[in-house]
């Protein structure tokens, strides 16, 4: 059946990245569709139950700055807040909730149904309606035509989906949920490239059945962070507390016995896993010197008895499950409620998209999340919401957006993903950044709102806060450039040291060993709201770091921005080795920039395609800022 | 494999040599070896043919070699035709070269080739300039060593010290919560430690490379009013020191730089090494022994139309002298003399007799210094390199003490890791390998990592 109603942007899936890229192109002002196979499990975490983490939260507070739910939901579900890194510097410290699975689904659901211009629609798609090089719509099981020039594929591990337990497999998008196999089937007719890749969870706990007496205890963190700008303590519900175990030798033992069965193990699974978030039984053959492993108890929720133990993700069969999670400390009467599994599925070559994450073969065919090659709800979320973004951008004929490297973590993912490709799923880091001093958490709305608020993403409650603190930053930033301290003030005993001449506030601060509150609060100055304050400081310590970082964006700004024609023939660059000529080819960059960190090409290879483009005149055009 | 257009140049020095080179790169390289000696060359061997023009007029007789791109200095087909040198059949065989499709190359275009076909790395094609206009023989083999690849080795050796500290440091920041402190790790606190030793010593030999460049040191050393002063006039061709025939009027160090065929030496005349109750005098004695001590040789100029026994007067000034150093003797003053002084058997130094009032021997001279000093007094030092070497050695050292500094201080090791990256940068502008590090999957690789 035609549906009678035409959309501007489809999406077709409800995980983390669909449902960014539903509420993000809703936003934007485009009428917008999300199908998913279950409204039950929007926003559904189908690994474990934390929101952030290093480089994590800083995806989070991006997505947050551009409007996105991420955040929010994190705020209204979390049951557990940690600050990581906090002794570090600010660049890399990270946030990490964990969320009540229930709680998180409800705060997303109720997102999405409060969004105007969203409508939301349960069947599965089986197919997609193309029209010459064009995306025209979906067809679903039921038969239904939904017509929309531009649709978002976020259909996370669904495709070909095979889940492993020992030598069992059978197919599955999520240990109770069906693959999308019509829609695999009709992807690989398309000229996408397809890859393969694995993932895995570990067996879950019945808690009724755990002793923790004896367990290490890990509190939450006080005083406790949020992870949205317009979050605070009190949309948190109650906290709880997490757990640390270890594996033992009799653990490993039990592993190395049950090798034999493992899909890992026996070439069953040709999938490629993270190397970062290895099976327990790849870090015992691996790491074989090692007599234990941690275990992070992580609570389900808070109406629910359920643990997640995170560090024994296994495809190891059932009654090795048993017995390995019998051996390790506290849990010698563990119930298991749900056995681990390891997941292969399809993923499609990222380097095929382009950076607003539109195919480069079908126009107005988005691709985000896990079908990307990605891993993690945040990295998920976040390529949701640029594909959504710019699918609703492209419906009125707005040109592309993305964030650069030197302006969001989102920018590093997505170029990493479009330029580099991916081998094994790819998680954030903050070594990825090599803008990591500028790119923190703490400013992601400073870097981010504005442009948001320019696309229609940040509503007005938010960009009055913004506004508001952004000039209650400047103001006292000014202030303090201002206020000075004379040799023999009080503040003396707080610096602890005497004064030699007259300082600004602004100089004081700067010196490694000050920090704002108690500067202030020994000045008398009552200023509340640290985000404020803690701001100012920042960029007063970075103060030298940032410069330099500015200078050198501006520089590669000046290189990397030459634009690269996309019909630019590889074929006539004369001297170049054919392999560089291939990488090129199978990336087409869009610009210096992306072409000079495709690996393997040499900083030759650029001067030989600078040269060319000289030579033929193509050279002088440079992106605008 | 490669669709660049084929270059040619006569790749000796020009003048008389005892081969010339003519060197091919690019894809005709192989159709106009054939051309011209009329033989299948086989890869990587030597040919020997005759080199005929368009006519069938003998050029030249002499090896041809083959190689075969990318396993070749350029990365392209190469053809090199060694002949017997001399600008006319060199001329004459490059022109052929160029009738047969080639195009003559530009000046150092065959390096830009190497390089932009990842043959060799900015410091190695920084050497093959320094090869080609190497006006040294003792420099030569520094260039050569440099082109392979040891100086780049010792900068790449310390890059992986800096790539692992880095790791260790990415290690800490990205996975705070894995059991290990990576930063309290021995093998992390030692790294940092080694790391500034190499540094300083790499430093070091750069600095002394670089003076390599400039040429040697030569010190004039002997009595007063042996003719030191004359000599100097003599070799440099203006006066620059006073000469007169009262002993002892070189009082200030004075310093020449002479091109002795082609080979760069800086000469410093001293004052007489004498023992003086002058001060003034004693002054420039004292400053005569620290250029000696800082010298490269010395060259002993003995009167000898006043010594006639020149080997107790040239052992009283060798006795003054570190035996370390290599020394030429040299008889001034032959003219004064009827007589041919003889030199015994097995004397521990070369001994050269001349006139520098007259320039009688200067040839003599001449043509020792290049064979003695050219090849026997270069302190090996180990590289050629650049200021630019120097000065990237010396900032990358400067952001590791940065570096270490923040991370004392204030524990910040955001900004350690910002400094080694720094250093880590600074360190291959050197080899001009700007390699994007996995260090992620370095660190997976090292450590047990994840839940």
């Amino acid at each position: 059946m035609e549906f009678p109603t035409r959309y501007d942007v489809i999406v077709v899936g409800g995980g983390h990245a669909g449902t960014e890229a539903a509420l993000a192109s809703a936003r934007s002002g485009a009428e917008t569709l999300l199908v998913t196979q279950n409204i039950e499990t929007l926003g559904q975490m189908s690994c474990n139950p934390a929101i952030g983490g290093i480089g994590k939260s800083h995806l989070v507070k991006e997505i947050d700055a551009l409007g996105g739910a991420m955040g929010l939901a994190a705020d209204a579900a979390g049951i557990h807040f940690r600050t990581l890194n906090a002794r570090k510097g600010p660049a890399v410290r990270a946030t990490r909730a964990q969320a009540d699975r229930q709680l998180y689904r409800a705060a997303i659901r109720n997102i999405l149904e409060n969004q105007q211009n969203l409508q939301i629609f349960q069947q599965s798609v089986d197919d997609l309606i193309v029209d010459g090089d064009k995306i025209a719509g979906v067809i679903t099981s039921g038969n239904i035509h939904f017509r929309a020039s531009q649709v978002v594929l976020t259909v996370g591990t669904f495709l070909g989906g095979i889940i492993h337990v020992g030598q069992e497999k059978r197919e599955g998008g999520r240990a109770g949920d069906a693959p999308s196999n019509k829609l695999a089937a009709r992807l690989r007719e398309l000229p996408f490239q397809v890859g393969r890749l694995k993932t895995g969870t570990p067996p879950r706990i019945d808690g009724k059945s755990v002793n923790f007496e004896g367990l290490e205890t890990q509190p939450g963190e006080d005083p406790r962070p949020t992870m949205s700008f317009l979050g605070n303590t009190d949309m948190h519900p109650d906290q709880v507390a997490c757990h640390i175990t270890y594996t033992s030798e009799l653990t490993h033992d039990i592993i190395r016995a049950g090798l034999d069965r493992s899909p890992l193990f026996t070439g069953e699974i040709d999938g490629v896993g993270p190397r970062y978030c290895p099976s327990i039984e790849d870090k015992v053959v691996r790491f074989s010197d090692r007599t234990s492993h941690q275990i992070f108890i992580e609570p389900e929720g808070l109406n629910t008895h359920e643990l997640y133990p995170n560090g024994i993700s296994t495809s190891l069969p059932f009654d090795v499950q048993i017995d390995l999670v019998q051996s390790i400390k506290g849990f010698e009467n563990a119930a298991i409620t749900r056995p681990g599994y390891a997941i292969e599925y399809d993923f499609f070559e990222p380097r095929d998209l382009k950076s607003s994450l539109e195919t480069k073969y079908l126009n107005g065919l988005y691709f985000a999340g896990q079908i990307n090659g990605t891993t993690g709800y945040e990295e998920a979320a976040a390529q949701g919401l640029i594909a959504g973004i710019n699918a609703a951008r492209a419906a009125k004929d707005f040109e592309a957006w993305c964030p650069k490297r030197d302006e969001a973590y989102i920018g590093v993912l997505i170029d990493d993903l479009i330029t580099m490709g991916t081998k094994e799923p790819y998680r954030m880091f903050t070594s990825r950044a090599e803008y990591r001093l500028i790119l923190r958490q703490d400013n992601a709305d400073r870097r981010l709102t504005e442009i948001g608020r320019e696309m229609g993403l940040v509503d007005d409650a938010r960009w009055q806060r913004y506004s508001e603190k952004l000039e209650l930053i400047n103001a006292r930033a000014t202030n303090l450039q201002k206020q000075f301290c004379q040799p023999g003030d009080a503040v003396e005993s707080y610096l602890e040291q005497s004064l030699n001449r007259e300082y600004s506030l602004a100089d004081l601060l700067r010196r490694p060993n000050v920090a704002i509150m108690p500067l202030l609060e020994n000045l008398g100055i009552d200023w509340p709201d640290y985000e404020v304050n803690e701001q100012i400081e920042i960029d007063l310590k970075y103060e030298g770091y940032i410069e330099r970082q500015n200078m050198e964006i501006e520089r590669v700004q000046a290189q990397s921005g030459v634009l690269l024609p996309a019909d630019l023939d590889y074929a006539q660059i004369p001297g170049m080795s054919n392999e560089v000529r291939q990488k090129l080819i199978d990336v087409q960059p869009e610009n210096i920039g992306q072409a000079s960190r495709i690996s393997g090409v040499t900083p030759a290879a650029i001067s030989l395609l600078l040269v060319y483009l000289k030579k033929t005149k193509q050279l002088p055009e440079r992106k605008k800022a | 494999m490669y669709s660049q257009d084929t270059i040619a140049a006569v790749a000796t020095p020009p003048g008389k040599g005892g081969v010339g080179i003519v060197r091919v790169s690019g894809s005709l390289a192989a159709a106009i070896g054939e051309q011209v000696t009329d033989k299948t060359l086989l890869p990587r061997q030597a040919t020997f043919c005759d080199f005929k023009d368009q006519n069938q007029e003998l050029i030249d007789q002499g090896l041809a070699i083959f190689f075969v791109g990318p396993a070749s200095f350029t990365g392209e087909d190469v053809l090199e035709l060694q002949g017997h040198g001399g600008p006319v059949v060199m001329t004459l065989l490059l022109n052929h070269v160029i009738s047969l499709g080639a195009r003559l190359a530009r000046p150092g275009e065959f390096s830009e080739r190497a390089y932009l076909n990842g043959k060799i790395d900015l410091a190695q094609a920084e050497a093959v300039a320094d090869l080609i206009d190497s006006s040294t023989q003792a420099a030569a083999k520094g260039a050569l060593r440099s082109l392979k690849g040891e100086f780049s080795a010792q900068v790449n050796h310390i890059a992986e010290e800096i790539l692992r500290l880095r790791i260790f440091t990415e290690a800490a920041i990205d996975f705070p919560e894995e059991e290990i402190d990576f930063l309290s790790d021995a093998g992390f606190q030692d790294g940092v430690a080694k790391l500034r030793q190499q540094l300083g010593t790499l430093l070091k030999q750069s600095t002394a490379g670089a003076l390599l460049r400039e040429g040697l040191t030569l010190v004039l050393a002997g009595q007063p009013n042996a003719g030191k002063s004359s000599l100097m006039n003599r070799l440099v061709g203006e006066e620059t020191s006073i000469v007169t025939s009262v002993p002892g009027t070189t009082r200030d160090v004075i310093r020449q730089q002479i091109s002795l065929d082609g080979i760069p030496l800086k000469l410093v005349d001293t004052a007489g090494l004498r023992d003086t109750e002058d001060e003034i005098e004693q002054e420039g004695v004292r400053r005569a022994k620290k250029e000696v001590a800082e010298a490269d040789g010395v060259l002993v100029l003995i009167d000898a139309a006043n010594n006639r026994n020149w080997q107790t007067a040239a052992n009283e000034i060798l006795a003054s002298i570190p035996e370390s150093l290599d020394a030429v003797v040299i008889l001034n003053k032959i003219d004064l003399l009827d007589e041919v002084l003889s030199v015994p058997e097995g004397y521990a130094h070369p001994v050269v007799g001349l006139s520098a009032k007259t320039g009688d021997g200067l040839d003599l001279l001449t043509s020792l210094l290049k064979e003695e000093f050219a090849l026997g007094l270069v302190p090996e030092s180990p590289f050629i390199s650049r200021s630019r070497h120097t000065q990237a050695l010396k900032r990358t050292d400067a952001h590791v003490e940065r570096g270490i500094l923040e991370l004392e201080t204030q524990a910040a090791g955001e900004l350690f890791a910002e400094e080694l990256k720094l250093a880590h940068q600074a360190l291959c502008e050197i080899t001009g390998e700007f390699s994007s590090d996995d260090l992620l999957g370095e660190i997976f690789s090292s450590f047990c990592i994840g839940k």
